[in-house]
């Protein structure tokens, strides 16, 4: 037995590397899992407080790009707002209910920390589950696009995993032929600019510049923008082509993000939960 | 270990943690080599520090880091490695009985020493970090190649950092 403490004591460094290494690993892994603890991360108050205090010197660096972007939204809503005024109802015979349909609702969030210099990006905002934000809501950018979906939430701060991360699928298709596809990032490039659209069959003809939207499968509404192509085909030897498509979205300079919220989303998960799992 | 050498290795950790957060966070080369600076704190601990608490510093500067970069216990695990490559790299080379330096610094220690010992630390550190980061095995050779670059660009700003503040007690 005393020889056997000597032994540990004389290699404790060996033998403390592999005790703490181990908790390492530990935590990496059941971070990578569904469930993962809410502590260490920046909803945590701490560091959810820190990020939003630096958030506001570097809000006014970027304070005109915002307003021109709202400014460009402001134009795009009202020429939908006349639009829809200049219905002339009176044609009209049948009486739509309209606010049984508003399937999606908005809703409008700071970023107070972004990254996309890492393998796996999370953005950080300042909403939580006390302004309605659940785990698993998509996240859109104001007119250009996907961004990703929510973590985890705290209740005034929420983090979202971007679309710059290996966990991130998204159902896109191919605007002009409906042609649908996963959208994945990584794979030998960590250009924030750049993803790839992985499962189209090989013999459909993809032009270059083509729009890139999202399918209205999986949780995001249907017709998001996502990106163009810019390289039509890598060849990987099976069946699919690789897509290689350039992002609208900056992710670099996002700034404030859209929250949306599915009315039907609890409905469909209850009703697709009854039906066998053939996977 | 006196109270002085306390309170500046506490110093060390804040300004080495604000700038790795605040700052080398948003910084990277065409999106390949990103500087991990703040290992300079573990690396420049003094000699007489016992193993345990090296570790459990190791594991606290490592989860601190975690929850700012939302990647649990991936720098945990990196800080820790590196820690365990500081203790085999000093047994090796600095005989136990005469510590008359205090820290392992660039001064104390001169270039070659130094050089040496924080490559081997930050490629330790490095390689850990960006394996534990992928999580899998399918773009090794891509992320290994992100792994040297970052750790040529952490080494290249350590020993910037060194050259910087401790030219004047070099021998």
């Amino acid at each position: 037995m005393r020889n056997l403490w000597i032994f540990i004591n004389r290699y404790n460094a060996f033998f403390l590397f592999v005790i703490f290494f181990t908790a390492g690993i530990i935590l990496t892994v059941k971070n990578n899992a569904y469930q993962r603890s809410v502590t260490f991360n920046s909803t945590n108050q701490v560091v959810g407080h820190a990020y939003e205090n630096l958030n506001i010197f570097k809000k006014y660096m970027n304070l005109g790009q915002v307003n021109d972007s709202l400014a460009l939204e402001n134009a795009k809503l009202n020429t939908a707002l006349t639009a829809l005024k200049n219905i002339d109802s009176a044609k009209n015979t049948v009486v739509k209910d309209t606010a049984n349909h508003v399937q999606y609702t908005y809703l409008a969030a700071r970023v107070i920390k972004n990254s996309v210099t890492l393998r796996n990006n999370v953005i950080t905002i300042n909403k939580g589950s006390a302004d309605g934000i659940e785990s698993g809501m998509p996240v859109i950018s104001a007119g250009k696009g996907v961004v990703g979906h929510v973590r985890d939430v705290s209740a005034h701060l929420a983090t979202i995993e971007s679309l710059l991360n290996k966990d991130a699928k998204i159902s896109v298709s191919i605007k002009s032929t409906k042609e649908m596809g996963s959208l994945v990032w990584g794979d030998r490039n960590s250009d924030y600019r750049k993803a790839f659209i992985k499962d189209i069959s090989n013999h459909f003809r993809v032009k270059l510049r083509d729009t890139i939207v999202t399918s209205g499968f999986g949780s995001f509404p249907p017709g998001i923008l996502v990106g163009s192509i810019s390289n039509r085909g890598i060849s990987t030897g099976d069946n699919f082509l690789t897509i290689e498509i350039n992002l609208f979205n900056d992710f670099s300079t996002l700034q404030y993000v859209y929250v949306i919220k599915d009315k039907l989303a609890q409905e469909q998960k209850a009703l697709e939960s009854t039906l066998p799992n053939e996977q | 270990m006196n109270s002085r050498i306390i309170i500046t290795n506490i110093l060390r950790w804040f300004i080495l943690l604000a700038i790795q957060i605040l700052l080398l966070r948003n910084l990277s080369f065409y999106n390949l080599a990103t500087p991990f600076t703040y290992i300079l704190f573990l690396l420049l601990l003094p000699f007489s520090t016992p193993n345990l608490i090296l570790y459990i510093i190791a594991f606290g500067t490592g989860l601190t880091l975690d929850a700012f970069y939302d990647t649990l216990g991936v720098h945990t695990a990196a800080c820790v490695m590196l820690v365990f490559v500081r203790i085999l790299f000093i047994s090796v080379t600095v005989s136990r009985d005469n510590f008359d330096e205090p820290e392992p610094s660039l001064g104390n220690m001169g270039f070659r020493w130094f050089a040496l010992y924080a490559l081997l630390c930050t490629f330790a550190h490095h390689l850990v970090l960006f394996l534990l980061e992928a999580f899998k095995l399918s773009e090794l050779s891509y992320t290994l190649l992100r792994c040297t670059l970052s750790a040529i660009f952490t080494l290249f700003t350590l020993l910037l950092v060194e050259l910087i503040f401790y030219s004047r007690k070099l021998r």
